[in-house]
């Protein structure tokens, strides 16, 4: 296959996965922000959220100066020039998907393709109209649905590889920050001996509910949610599709399967990646420090991003 | 201004034509609601598939349906062998006209096409001198331009050498109408076309002298107005789709991309102008060529299709001298005629076009896609006179014709059903043998009156049906 097309399949599903991971995001810390606050109580510092994860504060603040929930919320959702926003990663997604639609099939490119023009439709009225809950949903659903039609039309070749590589890269990468993040907003909290404090308990369960995770968790922990499960969720259980072990054993099987000689690093990163979580227990984790152990792990999930690139989407 | 217009459906005396009649049949017992309701799912369906074109000049870079028109032009089969037959002859003197002139120029020195025509031409490539390709194939891929003018007789209006496009709307107007009015493929036999994609690959494989070459289609990019076209070619003919950037050229072997390392390319279909093929040796500004290309294409490592250096040979300044080509090489009288060609680089008929310059159709000899044309006809009186000024400051750019009929075939359009001005682009295949699928574009004017068929004019298309008789 063309380094292009591998290219483009690549980002089609990266740029149309961060669109639901963003969306997501916006969810929880908007409902967030509708509760009773600890501080100002105005609930700015939870909407302020969604642009520290994606390092797009500074941007929003150059432009618009202070922190106001509307144009905070519009600039994370629908702004056209802010390369980050959902509604960039959709033309973004689309763009690619229309530069290699004689690789996908009819299926895929009339849904990517119907999900752009939507969109058009609901930045023109705008998301007061529209409804800031409703569009995360609509955002979450179209993600569904295209990789429903990927997963129920497309040969599992090497298109087909390259699409679920740029799925879990980008999860993989979402999830780790978004623990990190919601960590970090729970401050000292989060380590105490009883962080069975209201503030914890909504500030995990959110992030449960954000990755969908919520159900999973009840059902194999029961109780409420603590750090040390919380963390053991996100990053070791392999059955929890948006797990950390789950984004790289699929990205390790997928490596696995492409043929030829030059993927090497990228198969033997995503190897060694794959063996050091299943080997490691989630008290290692937290002796290390959750904030250090997460920050190694971005890295180690860039690397391995900047590898399949070298191997496969610039290969000359 | 009383004229007489070829209509493809009725006679001079209204009666339907023989083989319209199954349709007409058709026609008259089908409710017009229905045919509304199917001309409305024709439309949803192209435009869900993305069947677009991108116009040049439109700020927005908008992709525009061309409009389908589902009356179909059909044509007899004993008519249609005596055009194919003529295609074949022409695109044949054309390929020997293109050696003749990159090797010997023999027709020069018989003196039968002025050497300043060609020689200082901007179409000529010196880099194509002595070069030599298999199979003697320059124009592996040629649209041959067809009007009919007010007796039915066919003319070919202009020959297609470069990067002619338009194959995919054949391709898909056909499986539309075959979707929409299957009755209508039952109750008559019309020839098939679903081949071409085949045919062409298969041309494509045969201009290499590999056994198994391998093929590529080579698009300036998804910004292009025929992208559509290209991805579809190379879709349809399981090849990959490449831009520029895809490819590299090391050793005078041009390589592309992939995900499995770099991997040797022996043919490429290249829908890209001679300008931009490679910034070392052409335009240097191009960021849609592969640099290096011209040495590995000279060094015989690579096939181009079309061959660099064809548009010399279908240039307006030279075309009036294909028929003579014919005649020249094959030693045959030309099936299908030429249209009358006045050429302004000649003080005694410059000055002809200028006395007559409301009737006649002046085009520029570079010039295509229906962009700097006057309609004598059509135009107002201060168009004609603009085009004056511009034709007297340079008058070995142009040429003109007279005002051709062109046939008409009825038409949907707001009122009902109408009589519009169509052509006929057929596809000329050149490789082991020359041949084509029946039939080719019809493109229809859906403007009253009008001539200019280009979709980048408001141009639509129609299937095109040979029909047994």
């Amino acid at each position: 296959m063309l380094s292009r097309t591998a290219s483009d399949l690549y980002w089609m599903s990266r740029y149309l996965e961060r669109a639901e991971n963003l969306a997501r995001m916006l969810d929880v810390s908007y409902s967030l922000s509708l509760m009773p606050q600890d501080g100002r109580g105005d609930g700015l510092d939870e909407l302020a959220m969604p642009l520290l994860i994606t390092g797009t504060l500074d941007d929003y603040l150059n432009r618009h100066g202070e922190l106001h929930a509307e144009r905070m919320l519009n600039f994370f959702a629908l702004d056209a020039d802010n390369p980050a926003s959902i509604y960039s990663c959709l033309a973004a997604a689309r763009s690619n998907a229309h530069a290699v639609r004689g690789r996908i099939t009819a299926d895929m490119w009339e849904n990517i393709n119907a999900s752009w023009l939507e969109m058009r439709g609901i930045a023109e009225q705008g998301l007061g109209r529209y409804g800031i809950s409703r569009f995360c949903e609509w955002v979450k659903e179209r993600s569904h649905l295209f990789r429903g039609a990927t997963f129920g039309t497309i040969m599992r070749g090497e298109a087909y590889r390259f699409i679920r590589l740029g799925t879990f890269i980008e999860r993989a990468d979402n999830t780790l920050r978004l623990l990190d993040a919601r960590y970090e907003m729970l401050g000292e909290e989060a380590d105490a001996v009883s962080d069975t404090s209201a503030r914890g308990y909504y500030q995990w369960s959110a992030l449960l509910r954000a990755l969908s995770s919520f159900e999973a968790f009840t059902e194999i922990y029961r109780g409420s949610p603590r750090t040390r499960k919380v963390t053991e969720l996100l990053l070791l259980r392999p059955d929890v599709p948006r797990s950390l072990r789950a984004c790289v054993d699929e990205l390790n099987l997928m490596l696995g399967g492409l043929p030829g000689d030059n993927g090497r690093p990228a198969q033997r990163l995503a190897a060694e990646l794959e063996a050091r979580l299943r080997y490691t227990g989630i008290d290692e984790v937290l002796g290390e420090g959750l904030h250090t152990w997460l920050t190694d792990f971005i890295l180690l999930v860039r690397q391995l991003a900047s590898a399949i690139h070298s191997s496969y989407l610039e290969a000359a | 201004m009383a004229r007489v217009f070829y209509d493809e459906m009725y006679d001079a005396n209204g009666h339907c034509r023989p083989h319209y009649q199954e349709f007409a049949r058709w026609l008259a017992d089908t409710p017009p609601e229905l045919l509304a309701q199917r001309r409305r799912e024709a439309d949803l369906l192209f435009h869900r598939a993305g069947i677009t074109f991108t116009l040049y000049g439109d700020e927005q870079g908008t992709e525009r349906l061309i409009p389908f028109d589902t009356i179909p032009r059909s044509i007899p089969a004993s008519e249609w062998r005596i055009v194919e037959r003529g295609c074949i002859q022409r695109v044949k003197a054309l390929n020997m006209f293109l050696a003749d002139l990159y090797h010997d120029q023999r027709i020069l020195k018989a003196g039968i096409i002025p050497p300043e025509q060609v020689l200082a031409n901007e179409q000529y490539q010196l880099a194509m001198q002595g070069l030599d390709l298999h199979r003697d194939i320059y124009s592996h891929i040629s649209g041959v331009d067809l009007v009919r003018d007010g007796d039915g007789t066919y003319y070919v209006l202009e020959d297609n050498l470069r990067t002619p496009s338009g194959v995919s709307y054949m391709l898909e107007d056909r499986k539309m109408m075959m979707r929409l009015f299957p009755e209508l493929f039952a109750v008559q036999r019309i020839a098939p076309i679903d081949h071409y994609p085949n045919l062409l690959l298969d041309t494509l494989r045969s201009s290499s002298p590999l056994d198994n070459p391998s093929v590529v289609v080579l698009t300036p990019g998804r910004f292009n107005s025929a992208y559509f076209e290209h991805a579809f070619l190379a879709r349809e003919m399981g090849v990959e789709l490449v831009e520029g950037a895809d490819l590299f050229v090391r050793d005078d072997r041009v390589y592309m991309r992939t995900t499995a390392g770099p991997r040797q390319v022996d043919v490429i279909y290249r829908r890209l102008d001679d300008a931009f093929l490679d910034p070392l040796a052409f335009n240097p500004d191009s960021m849609l060529g592969v640099p290096g290309l011209l040495a590995a294409y000279r060094s015989g490592n690579v096939v181009l299709a079309n061959a660099i250096g064809t548009g010399v040979a279908d240039d307006k300044s030279v075309y009036p001298f294909v028929t003579d080509m014919v005649r020249f090489y094959l030693d045959e009288e030309p099936i299908l005629k030429n249209v009358p060609t006045w050429q302004c680089r000649k003080p005694e008929e410059l000055s002809h076009v200028l006395a007559n310059l409301p009737e006649l159709v002046v085009k520029e000899t570079q010039g295509s896609g229906g962009y700097g044309m006057l309609v004598g006809p059509a135009a107002s009186a201060a168009e004609i006179e603009a085009f004056r000024t511009r034709l007297k400051a340079r008058p070995e750019a142009y040429i003109a014709q007279p005002t051709l009929c062109l046939s008409t075939c009825p038409t949907f359009v707001e009122t009902g059903i109408a009589p519009r001005h169509i052509d006929l682009r057929p596809f000329v295949l050149s490789g082991r043998e020359t041949r084509l699928v029946p039939g080719g574009l019809t493109r229809v004017a859906l403007r009253e009156g009008s001539l200019v068929v280009n979709s980048s004019q408001g141009g639509g298309t129609k299937d095109t049906w040979i029909v047994e008789d």
